[in-house]
Protein backbone atom coordinates (compact mmCIF):
# COMPACT_ATOMS: atom_id res chain seq x y z
CA UNK A 1 0.00 0.00 0.00
CA UNK A 2 1.14 3.55 -1.16
CA UNK A 3 1.51 5.77 1.77
CA UNK A 4 -0.22 9.83 0.80
CA UNK A 5 0.27 12.58 2.17
CA UNK A 6 -2.85 14.97 3.09
CA UNK A 7 -3.67 17.80 4.78
CA UNK A 8 -5.42 19.49 7.62
CA UNK A 9 -5.89 23.75 7.84
CA UNK A 10 -6.81 24.05 11.61
CA UNK A 11 -6.75 21.83 14.23
CA UNK A 12 -10.86 21.71 14.40
CA UNK A 13 -11.37 19.87 11.15
CA UNK A 14 -12.90 16.60 10.86
CA UNK A 15 -11.58 16.64 7.21
CA UNK A 16 -8.67 16.41 5.57
CA UNK A 17 -7.59 17.36 1.80
CA UNK A 18 -6.02 14.58 -0.49
CA UNK A 19 -2.73 16.05 -2.53
CA UNK A 20 -2.69 13.13 -4.82
CA UNK A 21 -5.11 10.80 -5.98
CA UNK A 22 -5.39 7.15 -3.87
CA UNK A 23 -7.12 3.77 -4.08
CA UNK A 24 -9.70 2.43 -2.21
CA UNK A 25 -7.87 0.86 1.10
CA UNK A 26 -4.63 2.94 0.76
CA UNK A 27 -3.60 4.10 4.12
CA UNK A 28 -3.10 8.10 3.96
CA UNK A 29 -0.87 10.22 6.75
CA UNK A 30 -1.65 13.31 7.43
CA UNK A 31 -0.47 15.53 10.16
CA UNK A 32 -3.12 16.28 13.09
CA UNK A 33 -1.66 18.89 16.19
CA UNK A 34 1.74 17.96 15.27
CA UNK A 35 0.90 14.19 16.10
CA UNK A 36 0.97 12.26 12.02
CA UNK A 37 -2.00 10.09 11.91
CA UNK A 38 -2.53 7.26 9.22
CA UNK A 39 -6.46 6.85 7.91
CA UNK A 40 -7.58 3.96 5.30
CA UNK A 41 -9.03 5.17 2.21
CA UNK A 42 -13.23 3.29 1.93
CA UNK A 43 -12.89 4.33 -1.90
CA UNK A 44 -10.93 5.91 -4.72
CA UNK A 45 -10.57 9.77 -3.61
CA UNK A 46 -9.16 12.48 -6.02
CA UNK A 47 -6.29 14.75 -5.53
CA UNK A 48 -7.94 18.16 -4.17
CA UNK A 49 -10.77 16.33 -2.35
CA UNK A 50 -11.80 15.52 1.18
CA UNK A 51 -12.08 12.95 3.22
CA UNK A 52 -13.31 12.39 6.64
CA UNK A 53 -10.31 12.21 9.52
CA UNK A 54 -12.99 10.78 12.03
CA UNK A 55 -16.24 9.62 11.99
CA UNK A 56 -18.86 12.65 10.98
CA UNK A 57 -22.47 11.80 12.21
CA UNK A 58 -25.50 12.75 9.97
CA UNK A 59 -26.73 16.54 10.86
CA UNK A 60 -23.25 16.96 12.42
CA UNK A 61 -21.01 20.23 10.74
CA UNK A 62 -18.04 19.21 8.54
CA UNK A 63 -15.32 21.62 9.66
CA UNK A 64 -12.61 22.81 7.46
CA UNK A 65 -10.39 26.10 8.40
CA UNK A 66 -11.90 25.36 11.75
CA UNK A 67 -15.45 26.60 10.59
CA UNK A 68 -18.02 24.83 9.31
CA UNK A 69 -18.58 24.07 5.35
CA UNK A 70 -22.00 22.29 6.03
CA UNK A 71 -23.67 19.49 7.48
CA UNK A 72 -23.84 15.67 6.75
CA UNK A 73 -26.54 14.71 5.49
CA UNK A 74 -25.65 11.03 6.46
CA UNK A 75 -23.21 9.19 8.74
CA UNK A 76 -19.96 9.39 7.12
CA UNK A 77 -17.02 7.06 8.33
CA UNK A 78 -13.19 7.63 9.13
CA UNK A 79 -11.46 7.67 5.38
CA UNK A 80 -14.64 8.35 3.33
CA UNK A 81 -14.78 10.83 0.79
CA UNK A 82 -16.82 14.19 1.79
CA UNK A 83 -18.43 16.18 -1.41
CA UNK A 84 -21.67 16.86 -2.47
CA UNK A 85 -23.05 13.42 -1.84
CA UNK A 86 -22.96 13.46 1.78
CA UNK A 87 -23.09 16.90 2.80
CA UNK A 88 -24.70 19.87 2.10
CA UNK A 89 -24.84 23.82 2.07
CA UNK A 90 -25.37 25.32 5.61
CA UNK A 91 -25.81 28.88 4.20
CA UNK A 92 -27.47 28.92 0.65
CA UNK A 93 -30.95 27.87 1.85
CA UNK A 94 -31.98 31.26 4.05
CA UNK A 95 -30.98 34.23 4.87
CA UNK A 96 -29.34 34.39 8.46
CA UNK A 97 -30.04 38.38 8.37
CA UNK B 1 10.62 50.92 -0.22
CA UNK B 2 11.29 52.42 -3.78
CA UNK B 3 9.39 51.49 -7.24
CA UNK B 4 8.89 53.03 -10.18
CA UNK B 5 6.03 54.66 -12.31
CA UNK B 6 4.56 57.38 -14.40
CA UNK B 7 3.61 60.29 -12.30
CA UNK B 8 0.37 61.67 -13.33
CA UNK B 9 -1.05 65.40 -12.53
CA UNK B 10 -3.48 64.32 -10.02
CA UNK B 11 -0.59 62.69 -7.81
CA UNK B 12 -1.32 59.02 -8.49
CA UNK B 13 1.00 57.23 -10.09
CA UNK B 14 0.82 54.82 -13.04
CA UNK B 15 2.90 51.21 -13.53
CA UNK B 16 1.81 51.45 -17.01
CA UNK B 17 1.59 53.95 -19.61
CA UNK B 18 -1.48 53.39 -21.69
CA UNK B 19 -3.85 55.98 -24.18
CA UNK B 20 -6.78 54.61 -24.48
CA UNK B 21 -9.93 55.18 -26.19
CA UNK B 22 -13.72 54.63 -23.81
CA UNK B 23 -16.94 54.23 -24.99
CA UNK B 24 -19.25 55.66 -23.78
CA UNK B 25 -22.36 53.31 -25.32
CA UNK B 26 -22.01 49.84 -26.52
CA UNK B 27 -23.07 51.23 -30.47
CA UNK B 28 -19.66 53.45 -30.60
CA UNK B 29 -17.64 50.15 -30.18
CA UNK B 30 -17.48 49.68 -33.80
CA UNK B 31 -15.46 52.91 -34.13
CA UNK B 32 -13.40 52.09 -31.51
CA UNK B 33 -12.80 49.30 -33.24
CA UNK B 34 -12.11 51.29 -36.09
CA UNK B 35 -9.68 53.30 -34.77
CA UNK B 36 -8.00 50.86 -33.09
CA UNK B 37 -7.05 48.93 -36.07
CA UNK B 38 -4.89 52.82 -37.28
CA UNK B 39 -2.64 52.35 -33.74
CA UNK B 40 -2.31 48.76 -32.56
CA UNK B 41 -1.14 49.89 -29.28
CA UNK B 42 -3.65 51.78 -28.11
CA UNK B 43 -6.10 49.98 -25.13
CA UNK B 44 -9.52 49.81 -26.48
CA UNK B 45 -11.92 50.09 -23.78
CA UNK B 46 -15.01 48.53 -25.06
CA UNK B 47 -18.26 47.16 -23.62
CA UNK B 48 -22.27 46.73 -24.32
CA UNK B 49 -23.11 49.28 -21.61
CA UNK B 50 -24.18 52.92 -21.19
CA UNK B 51 -28.08 53.34 -23.13
CA UNK B 52 -30.89 52.33 -21.89
CA UNK B 53 -30.40 52.28 -17.80
CA UNK B 54 -31.88 53.63 -15.18
CA UNK B 55 -31.33 54.88 -12.11
CA UNK B 56 -28.50 52.67 -9.65
CA UNK B 57 -27.68 50.40 -13.18
CA UNK B 58 -27.08 53.57 -15.04
CA UNK B 59 -24.94 55.94 -11.96
CA UNK B 60 -22.99 52.57 -11.68
CA UNK B 61 -22.02 52.36 -15.36
CA UNK B 62 -21.16 55.75 -15.40
CA UNK B 63 -19.13 55.42 -12.02
CA UNK B 64 -17.41 52.45 -13.86
CA UNK B 65 -16.36 54.00 -17.03
CA UNK B 66 -15.19 57.29 -15.45
CA UNK B 67 -12.91 55.18 -12.90
CA UNK B 68 -11.57 53.01 -15.72
CA UNK B 69 -10.63 56.55 -17.33
CA UNK B 70 -9.03 57.70 -14.18
CA UNK B 71 -7.18 54.95 -13.48
CA UNK B 72 -3.60 56.23 -13.36
CA UNK B 73 -2.53 53.35 -15.73
CA UNK B 74 -3.73 55.79 -18.28
CA UNK B 75 -2.12 58.88 -19.33
CA UNK B 76 -4.54 59.98 -21.89
CA UNK B 77 -8.19 59.10 -23.20
CA UNK B 78 -10.25 59.50 -26.06
CA UNK B 79 -14.08 59.17 -25.05
CA UNK B 80 -16.55 58.19 -28.02
CA UNK B 81 -20.25 58.04 -27.91
CA UNK B 82 -22.47 58.79 -30.92
CA UNK B 83 -24.36 61.67 -29.11
CA UNK B 84 -28.04 60.32 -28.53
CA UNK B 85 -27.20 57.46 -25.09
CA UNK B 86 -28.05 58.06 -21.70
CA UNK B 87 -24.50 58.44 -20.86
CA UNK B 88 -23.05 61.18 -22.99
CA UNK B 89 -19.23 61.01 -23.78
CA UNK B 90 -18.41 64.44 -22.36
CA UNK B 91 -19.99 63.82 -19.15
CA UNK B 92 -17.69 61.40 -18.39
CA UNK B 93 -14.82 63.34 -20.08
CA UNK B 94 -15.73 65.98 -17.84
CA UNK B 95 -15.64 63.19 -14.84
CA UNK B 96 -12.26 61.77 -16.00
CA UNK B 97 -10.47 65.62 -16.87
CA UNK B 98 -11.05 65.66 -12.89
CA UNK B 99 -7.44 63.75 -12.87
CA UNK B 100 -6.33 66.66 -15.26
CA UNK B 101 -4.69 63.92 -17.32
CA UNK B 102 -5.31 64.32 -21.04
CA UNK B 103 -8.97 64.18 -22.16
CA UNK B 104 -11.04 64.22 -25.36
CA UNK B 105 -14.63 63.40 -26.40
CA UNK B 106 -16.26 63.24 -29.44
CA UNK B 107 -20.04 62.58 -30.70
CA UNK B 108 -19.93 60.81 -34.08
CA UNK B 109 -23.54 62.06 -34.94
CA UNK B 110 -22.78 65.23 -34.38
CA UNK B 111 -20.62 65.98 -37.41
CA UNK B 112 -21.07 63.65 -40.72
CA UNK B 113 -20.74 60.10 -39.23
CA UNK B 114 -18.72 57.61 -38.76
CA UNK B 115 -16.76 59.53 -42.21
CA UNK B 116 -15.69 62.66 -40.16
CA UNK B 117 -15.49 61.02 -36.56
CA UNK B 118 -12.74 58.99 -37.74
CA UNK B 119 -9.62 60.96 -39.51
CA UNK B 120 -10.73 63.51 -36.09
CA UNK B 121 -10.17 60.81 -33.64
CA UNK B 122 -7.22 59.83 -35.43
CA UNK B 123 -6.06 63.33 -35.23
CA UNK B 124 -6.59 63.27 -31.20
CA UNK B 125 -5.08 59.64 -30.94
CA UNK B 126 -2.10 60.64 -32.40
CA UNK B 127 -1.39 63.67 -30.40
CA UNK B 128 -2.06 61.94 -27.32
CA UNK B 129 0.51 58.65 -28.19
CA UNK B 130 2.91 61.43 -28.94
CA UNK B 131 2.61 63.20 -25.78
CA UNK B 132 2.58 59.95 -23.55
CA UNK B 133 5.55 58.62 -25.66
CA UNK B 134 7.24 61.87 -23.73
CA UNK B 135 6.74 60.24 -20.39
CA UNK B 136 9.18 58.57 -18.37
CA UNK B 137 9.55 56.51 -15.13
CA UNK B 138 10.53 58.03 -12.30
CA UNK B 139 10.82 56.84 -8.36
CA UNK B 140 8.17 56.47 -6.30
CA UNK B 141 7.17 54.54 -3.17
CA UNK B 142 4.89 51.62 -2.74
CA UNK B 143 2.18 53.40 -0.81
CA UNK B 144 1.03 54.81 -4.41
CA UNK B 145 -0.26 51.01 -5.46
CA UNK B 146 -3.72 50.48 -5.01
CA UNK B 147 -4.02 46.44 -5.47
CA UNK B 148 -6.66 44.54 -6.73
CA UNK B 149 -7.49 40.89 -5.59
CA UNK B 150 -9.09 38.50 -7.62
CA UNK B 151 -9.37 34.92 -8.10
CA UNK B 152 -10.90 32.45 -10.24
CA UNK B 153 -11.20 29.04 -11.45
CA UNK B 154 -10.63 27.99 -7.80
CA UNK B 155 -9.75 24.28 -6.64
CA UNK B 156 -9.05 22.65 -3.49
CA UNK B 157 -5.41 23.97 -3.58
CA UNK B 158 -6.95 28.15 -4.30
CA UNK B 159 -8.05 27.65 -0.71
CA UNK B 160 -5.05 26.04 0.57
CA UNK B 161 -2.17 27.45 -1.23
CA UNK B 162 -2.38 30.38 -3.81
CA UNK B 163 -5.58 32.24 -1.82
CA UNK B 164 -3.42 32.36 2.17
CA UNK B 165 0.14 32.89 -0.14
CA UNK B 166 -1.75 35.91 -1.63
CA UNK B 167 -3.29 36.64 1.93
CA UNK B 168 0.35 37.23 3.22
CA UNK B 169 1.53 39.89 0.02
CA UNK B 170 -1.82 41.13 0.32
CA UNK B 171 -0.77 41.96 4.41
CA UNK B 172 2.48 43.15 2.99
CA UNK B 173 1.19 45.65 0.70
CA UNK B 174 -0.76 46.95 3.71
CA UNK B 175 2.14 46.97 6.24
CA UNK B 176 4.09 48.86 3.52
CA UNK B 177 1.64 52.01 3.59
CA UNK B 178 -0.69 50.39 -0.14
CA UNK B 179 -4.33 50.07 -0.25
CA UNK B 180 -5.87 46.65 -1.32
CA UNK B 181 -9.23 45.89 -2.59
CA UNK B 182 -10.77 42.48 -2.73
CA UNK B 183 -14.26 41.81 -4.06
CA UNK B 184 -16.54 39.22 -5.52
CA UNK B 185 -19.88 39.68 -2.92
CA UNK B 186 -20.77 36.40 -3.67
CA UNK B 187 -18.01 34.36 -2.36
CA UNK B 188 -18.72 36.39 1.14
CA UNK B 189 -21.66 34.36 1.44
CA UNK B 190 -21.23 31.90 4.50
CA UNK B 191 -18.12 33.67 5.31
CA UNK B 192 -19.11 37.42 5.70
CA UNK B 193 -19.03 37.57 9.73
CA UNK B 194 -15.49 36.62 9.54
CA UNK B 195 -14.93 39.29 7.45
CA UNK B 196 -16.88 41.62 9.41
CA UNK B 197 -15.66 40.72 12.53
CA UNK B 198 -12.40 42.49 11.21
CA UNK B 199 -13.91 45.77 10.07
CA UNK B 200 -12.61 49.47 11.28
CA UNK B 201 -15.96 49.84 12.90
CA UNK B 202 -19.55 48.75 13.35
CA UNK B 203 -20.76 51.12 10.41
CA UNK B 204 -18.27 49.14 7.95
CA UNK B 205 -19.20 45.96 9.35
CA UNK B 206 -23.03 46.49 8.93
CA UNK B 207 -22.62 48.02 5.56
CA UNK B 208 -20.81 45.16 4.19
CA UNK B 209 -23.67 42.35 5.75
CA UNK B 210 -26.42 44.81 3.71
CA UNK B 211 -23.96 44.30 0.49
CA UNK B 212 -24.36 40.96 0.83
CA UNK B 213 -28.07 40.81 1.79
CA UNK B 214 -28.88 42.97 -1.17
CA UNK B 215 -26.86 40.72 -3.56
CA UNK B 216 -28.42 37.40 -2.58
CA UNK B 217 -32.32 39.53 -2.70
CA UNK B 218 -31.40 40.21 -6.06
CA UNK B 219 -30.80 36.58 -7.05
CA UNK B 220 -33.92 35.38 -4.97
CA UNK B 221 -35.74 38.31 -7.17
CA UNK B 222 -34.33 35.97 -10.35
CA UNK B 223 -35.45 32.49 -8.99
CA UNK B 224 -31.70 31.92 -8.82
CA UNK B 225 -30.28 29.29 -6.51
CA UNK B 226 -27.18 31.00 -5.27
CA UNK B 227 -25.89 27.41 -4.04
CA UNK B 228 -25.87 26.17 -7.61
CA UNK B 229 -25.14 29.67 -9.62
CA UNK B 230 -21.56 29.97 -6.83
CA UNK B 231 -20.14 26.31 -6.81
CA UNK B 232 -19.38 26.01 -10.46
CA UNK B 233 -19.63 22.47 -11.96
CA UNK B 234 -15.47 23.05 -12.13
CA UNK B 235 -15.46 23.76 -8.49
CA UNK B 236 -16.90 20.60 -7.41
CA UNK B 237 -14.88 18.57 -9.79
CA UNK B 238 -11.94 20.23 -7.79
CA UNK B 239 -12.81 18.64 -4.74
CA UNK B 240 -14.72 22.04 -3.26
CA UNK B 241 -18.43 20.84 -1.84
CA UNK B 242 -20.11 24.17 -0.70
CA UNK B 243 -20.62 28.06 -0.97
CA UNK B 244 -19.20 27.76 2.59
CA UNK B 245 -15.98 26.37 1.71
CA UNK B 246 -15.46 28.36 -1.50
CA UNK B 247 -16.16 31.16 0.32
CA UNK B 248 -13.74 30.76 3.50
CA UNK B 249 -10.68 29.53 0.52
CA UNK B 250 -11.29 33.25 -1.56
CA UNK B 251 -11.45 35.44 1.37
CA UNK B 252 -8.34 33.90 2.81
CA UNK B 253 -6.83 35.98 -0.60
CA UNK B 254 -7.38 39.12 1.39
CA UNK B 255 -5.19 38.20 4.42
CA UNK B 256 -5.63 39.25 7.85
CA UNK B 257 -5.59 43.31 8.24
CA UNK B 258 -8.45 45.14 9.39
CA UNK B 259 -11.15 46.07 7.18
CA UNK B 260 -11.31 49.82 6.93
CA UNK B 261 -14.13 50.28 4.17
CA UNK B 262 -16.47 48.60 1.82
CA UNK B 263 -16.94 50.29 -1.43
CA UNK B 264 -19.35 50.12 -3.83
CA UNK B 265 -18.75 48.51 -7.50
CA UNK B 266 -16.05 50.87 -9.54
CA UNK B 267 -15.68 53.20 -6.36
CA UNK B 268 -12.58 54.57 -5.91
CA UNK B 269 -11.62 54.45 -1.83
CA UNK B 270 -10.40 57.14 0.33
CA UNK B 271 -7.11 56.27 2.36
CA UNK B 272 -5.00 52.99 3.00
CA UNK B 273 -5.87 49.55 4.15
CA UNK B 274 -7.92 47.02 3.05
CA UNK B 275 -11.36 47.21 0.94
CA UNK B 276 -13.99 45.42 0.36
CA UNK B 277 -15.52 46.10 -2.95
CA UNK B 278 -18.97 44.72 -3.79
CA UNK B 279 -19.41 42.91 -7.16
CA UNK B 280 -19.87 39.69 -8.66
CA UNK B 281 -17.20 36.78 -8.97
CA UNK B 282 -17.31 36.76 -13.18
CA UNK B 283 -13.49 37.30 -14.09
CA UNK B 284 -14.48 40.31 -16.85
CA UNK B 285 -16.73 42.36 -14.49
CA UNK B 286 -14.59 41.35 -11.29
CA UNK B 287 -11.49 42.81 -12.86
CA UNK B 288 -13.04 45.69 -14.75
CA UNK B 289 -14.62 46.99 -11.21
CA UNK B 290 -11.44 46.34 -9.41
CA UNK B 291 -9.63 49.00 -12.12
CA UNK B 292 -12.44 51.25 -12.06
CA UNK B 293 -11.67 51.50 -8.43
CA UNK B 294 -8.07 52.18 -9.34
CA UNK B 295 -6.30 49.70 -9.52
CA UNK B 296 -2.90 49.82 -11.22
CA UNK B 297 -1.89 45.84 -10.31
CA UNK B 298 -3.99 42.69 -9.43
CA UNK B 299 -2.72 39.38 -8.15
CA UNK B 300 -5.26 36.29 -9.40
CA UNK B 301 -4.71 32.99 -7.59
CA UNK B 302 -6.09 30.64 -9.31
CA UNK B 303 -6.31 26.50 -9.29
CA UNK B 304 -7.52 25.85 -12.45
CA UNK B 305 -5.30 28.57 -14.67
CA UNK B 306 -7.53 30.83 -15.83
CA UNK B 307 -6.47 32.99 -18.55
CA UNK B 308 -8.19 36.04 -17.65
CA UNK B 309 -6.47 39.46 -17.42
CA UNK B 310 -7.21 42.91 -17.54
CA UNK B 311 -6.36 45.19 -20.49
CA UNK B 312 -5.77 48.01 -18.39
CA UNK B 313 -3.30 46.38 -15.46
CA UNK B 314 -0.88 43.62 -15.14
CA UNK B 315 -2.37 40.35 -13.23
CA UNK B 316 -0.14 38.26 -11.70
CA UNK B 317 -1.48 34.92 -11.97
CA UNK B 318 -0.73 32.63 -8.89
CA UNK B 319 -1.30 29.01 -8.19
CA UNK B 320 -0.83 26.23 -5.71
CA UNK B 321 -1.82 23.40 -8.36
CA UNK B 322 0.77 21.56 -9.32
CA UNK B 323 -0.61 19.87 -12.15
CA UNK B 324 -1.87 23.58 -13.61
CA UNK B 325 1.41 24.91 -13.00
CA UNK B 326 2.93 22.65 -15.48
CA UNK B 327 0.57 22.36 -17.96
CA UNK B 328 -0.82 25.86 -17.97
CA UNK B 329 2.73 27.41 -17.41
CA UNK B 330 2.17 29.95 -19.95
CA UNK B 331 -0.91 31.75 -18.11
CA UNK B 332 0.93 31.17 -14.72
CA UNK B 333 3.50 33.83 -13.41
CA UNK B 334 3.96 32.60 -9.47
CA UNK B 335 3.98 29.00 -8.83
CA UNK B 336 3.11 28.64 -5.57
CA UNK B 337 2.39 24.67 -5.47
CA UNK B 338 5.61 23.65 -3.24
CA UNK B 339 3.48 24.71 -0.61
CA UNK B 340 1.33 21.59 -1.18
CA UNK B 341 4.73 19.91 -1.36
CA UNK B 342 6.01 20.73 1.97
CA UNK B 343 8.61 22.49 0.33
CA UNK B 344 7.86 26.27 1.00
CA UNK B 345 5.76 27.75 4.06
CA UNK B 346 3.06 30.12 2.78
CA UNK B 347 4.67 32.88 4.62
CA UNK B 348 7.67 32.24 2.06
CA UNK B 349 5.46 31.53 -0.92
CA UNK B 350 3.54 35.16 -0.14
CA UNK B 351 6.99 36.77 -0.01
CA UNK B 352 8.23 35.36 -3.68
CA UNK B 353 4.40 36.86 -5.04
CA UNK B 354 5.04 40.29 -3.30
CA UNK B 355 8.37 40.24 -4.45
CA UNK B 356 7.13 39.47 -8.23
CA UNK B 357 4.86 42.67 -7.70
CA UNK B 358 7.58 45.01 -7.26
CA UNK B 359 8.76 43.64 -10.40
CA UNK B 360 5.66 44.08 -12.36
CA UNK B 361 5.18 47.50 -10.66
CA UNK B 362 8.76 48.35 -12.45
CA UNK B 363 7.62 47.14 -15.53
CA UNK B 364 8.33 43.53 -15.87
CA UNK B 365 5.24 42.25 -17.96
CA UNK B 366 2.98 39.57 -16.58
CA UNK B 367 1.75 36.78 -18.71
CA UNK B 368 -1.75 38.09 -19.89
CA UNK B 369 -0.11 41.51 -20.54
CA UNK B 370 2.46 39.21 -23.06
CA UNK B 371 -0.55 36.97 -24.27
CA UNK B 372 -2.94 40.52 -24.72
CA UNK B 373 -5.57 38.69 -22.79
CA UNK B 374 -8.28 41.13 -21.19
CA UNK B 375 -11.51 42.58 -21.54
CA UNK B 376 -14.04 44.86 -20.35
CA UNK B 377 -17.11 44.19 -18.63
CA UNK B 378 -19.45 46.38 -16.40
CA UNK B 379 -21.56 45.30 -14.08
CA UNK B 380 -25.11 45.86 -14.98
CA UNK B 381 -27.41 45.62 -12.23
CA UNK B 382 -30.93 46.28 -14.10
CA UNK B 383 -33.28 45.73 -16.73
CA UNK B 384 -32.78 48.11 -19.86
CA UNK B 385 -35.92 50.29 -19.84
CA UNK B 386 -35.70 50.76 -23.44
Amino acid sequence: MDIQKAIIMNEKDNVATLLADVGKNNAVQVMVGGRLMEVRMQGKIQFGHKFAIRKINKGENVIKYGEAIGQATQDIEEGQHVHVHNVESLRAQGDLL
Amino acid sequence: MKISGYLRPDGSMGFRNHVAILTSVGCANDLALKLGRMYPNILLLTHRQGCSQLGADNDQTFRTLAGLGKNPNIAGVLVVGLGCETIPAEHLANEISKTKKMVEYLNFLDDEGLMAAIPKGARILEGMLHEASQMTRVPCGIEQLTLGLKCGLSDTTSGITSNPATGVAADMVIESGARVIFSETPELIGAERIVGERAASREVEEKLYRMVKEFKERAKASDMDLQEANVAPGNIAGGITTIEEKSLGSIMKGGSKTLQGVLDYGEIPKGKGLFFMDGPGRTPEAVTGLNAAGAQIIIFPTGGGSPGGSLISPVIKVTGNPQTAQRLRDHIDVDVSSVIRGEEPLEKAGERIFQRLLKVANGELTKSETLGYGSIAVWNIGLLCG
